[in-house]
């Protein structure tokens, strides 16, 4: 399923969280959660919003530090936020080229780039600054920068929230894509639950705050999933099942 | 890309500096004032003549334009980077500002006493004063944008290691210099405006000190032709320094 040449970068990635716990002043925020994502995995993270997915994924990029417990981080990660990640004052070439930023070959960063860009389909955009983009066309591009270089685990945080349905199904599409061409651990925190059902390898259902686990869902069948698709539906009844939201 | 231009952009503004013309000439030639009082536009024609004639219009515009690039370039060199150190320096905020507002909102005249008394006549109570002018207003506006920088550039800017000049550089800066280029023309604005002023008292050359000798003289024909050199030269510059915001890695500040 995934090429080989990456196979042994990926075994090197692995992000686990050991009974972490954390809080904003008073207010706990996580208790006790426990979390191992193996390489190469897709594990996506359902709650209601204000739970502490957000939370998690900052611990788990070390941009906060847990009150108690345990993170270990192996790889490079990266970060995909929900919008306007990308530098305004740069084009869409020298956007992804800050992904590139570790590889010390010109050459190889030259032929990464033009590779980029024909895997995002962006070509003829290369000068143009994001203002100039749509959104789903601007999403493209942070997923070429976060994909760029010798990371290992990408961190994406309702990657796909700004924009419309119909940009959301299509980028669904697009990254699961990507991803099949550059396999990455990923870790996709969302509020939308066909996302999730469409995406992940992994559920995992977060209970209110403080949040904990409350239910994993593991989807076997083969990406990309149709909506329509019976393991989509099914794993899409068993989470609103679990957030309440079905019978 | 480019639009092609609406001719009433330039076709307008000639409607109006007829119509304003034809005011001008009605209310001369209808006696309503004496000659002295309101000058004529064929006397600030002539005088305009003369004056180029005589070689002091220039003379006069090379030390104006001289002093406010001085003063404006001092402020700007000290006050942008004054301006980025204090935008990420929260307690040099909290000790800076209420002194840094006290002296913008300080008219720049109340020093013209200092000025003289310091620098005596010539071009440095000029460079003193557009300084004071406009280093304030540079320093605060600066300081704003750095504060109002999205903080989603820093946690790239981290996930990428951007660290120490390099952030600076790349990231800070860049993401603050539409507000920068604004704030430029505006206190390039002031400065042109403390300029008349400035001259008139320190110095014995410069548009300022040709109105000055215009009024002593009962001169106002002179007068009028020297403040229709600066309202245009004010102008000319504005437009130089617009072309700024034409750059492409700026756009993005002015279109969303």
């Amino acid at each position: 399923m995934y090429a080989g040449a990456m196979k042994d970068k990926r075994s090197d990635s692995r992000l686990v969280l050991e009974k972490v716990s954390h809080s904003y002043g008073a207010v706990p925020v996580l208790n006790d959660l426990n979390l191992v994502v193996d390489p190469g995995e897709v594990v996506v993270l359902v709650g209601p919003s204000g739970c502490g997915k957000t939370t998690i994924l900052n611990l788990l990029s070390g941009y906060i530090e847990p009150v108690s417990g345990t993170v270990r981080r192996e790889g490079i990660i990266r970060t995909v936020y929900q919008q306007d990640g990308l530098f305004p004052w740069l084009t869409v070439s020298e956007n992804i080229a800050i992904g590139l930023r570790s590889v010390e070959d010109p050459a190889r960063r030259e032929k990464e780039l033009l590779d980029l860009i024909a895997l995002i389909r962006l070509e003829g955009f290369e000068h143009h600054y994001p203002h100039q983009l749509s959104g789903g066309m601007r999403q493209r591009v942070e997923l070429a920068r976060v994909l760029a270089g010798d990371s290992d685990i990408l961190l994406m945080d309702e990657p796909f929230s700004a924009l419309d349905y119909q940009g959301r199904l299509r980028m669904r599409w697009e990254l699961v894509r990507l991803l099949e061409k550059r396999p990455h651990t990923v870790v996709f925190v969302t509020h939308d639950i066909e996302e999730a059902a469409q995406l992940a390898d992994r559920v995992l259902v977060l209970s209110n705050r403080p949040a904990t686990i409350s239910r994993e869902l593991h989807i076997e069948a083969l990406r990309p999933r149709d909506l329509t698709d019976p393991a989509v539906i099914g794993a899409m009844k068993e989470i609103l099942k679990e957030l309440g939201l079905q019978v | 890309m480019r639009k092609p231009r609406d001719p009433g952009s330039y076709l307008l503004p000639v409607v109006v500096l007829l119509g304003f013309l034809a005011i001008w000439f009605f209310i001369c030639y209808s006696n309503l004032f004496p000659a002295y009082v309101l000058p004529s536009p064929g006397a600030v024609w002539k005088s305009f003549r003369e004056e180029v004639v005589s070689g002091r219009l220039a003379d006069d515009i090379v030390a104006s334009l001289w002093r406010v690039a001085v003063g404006f370039v001092a402020a700007a060199v000290l006050g942008i980077p004054a301006g980025l150190w204090l935008g990420q320096h929260m307690h040099a905020r909290q000790a800076f500002v209420p002194m840094l507002n006290f002296f913008r909102f300080l008219s720049p005249l109340a020093w013209i006493p200092f000025a003289i008394l310091w620098f005596h006549i010539g071009d440095k109570p000029a460079f003193f004063l557009i300084f004071m002018a406009t280093f304030f207003p540079l320093v605060l506006a600066t300081m704003a944008a750095v504060a109002t920088i999205p903080s989603i550039y820093f946690r790239v800017a981290r996930d990428y290691h951007y660290k120490g000049i390099e952030l600076l550089t790349k990231v800070t800066f860049p993401a603050i210099l539409p507000q920068v280029i604004t704030a430029l023309r505006v206190s390039y604005g002031i400065s042109w405006v403390v300029i008349v002023a400035a001259e008139m008292v320190g110095c014995q050359d410069g548009l300022g000190y040709g109105i000055w000798e215009a009024r002593n003289g009962l001169r106002l024909d002179s007068a009028v032709c020297y403040m229709i050199v600066i309202g245009l030269l004010g102008m000319g510059i504005d437009r130089l320094l617009a072309q700024l915001t034409k750059l492409p890695n700026v756009r993005w500040g002015y279109e969303r």
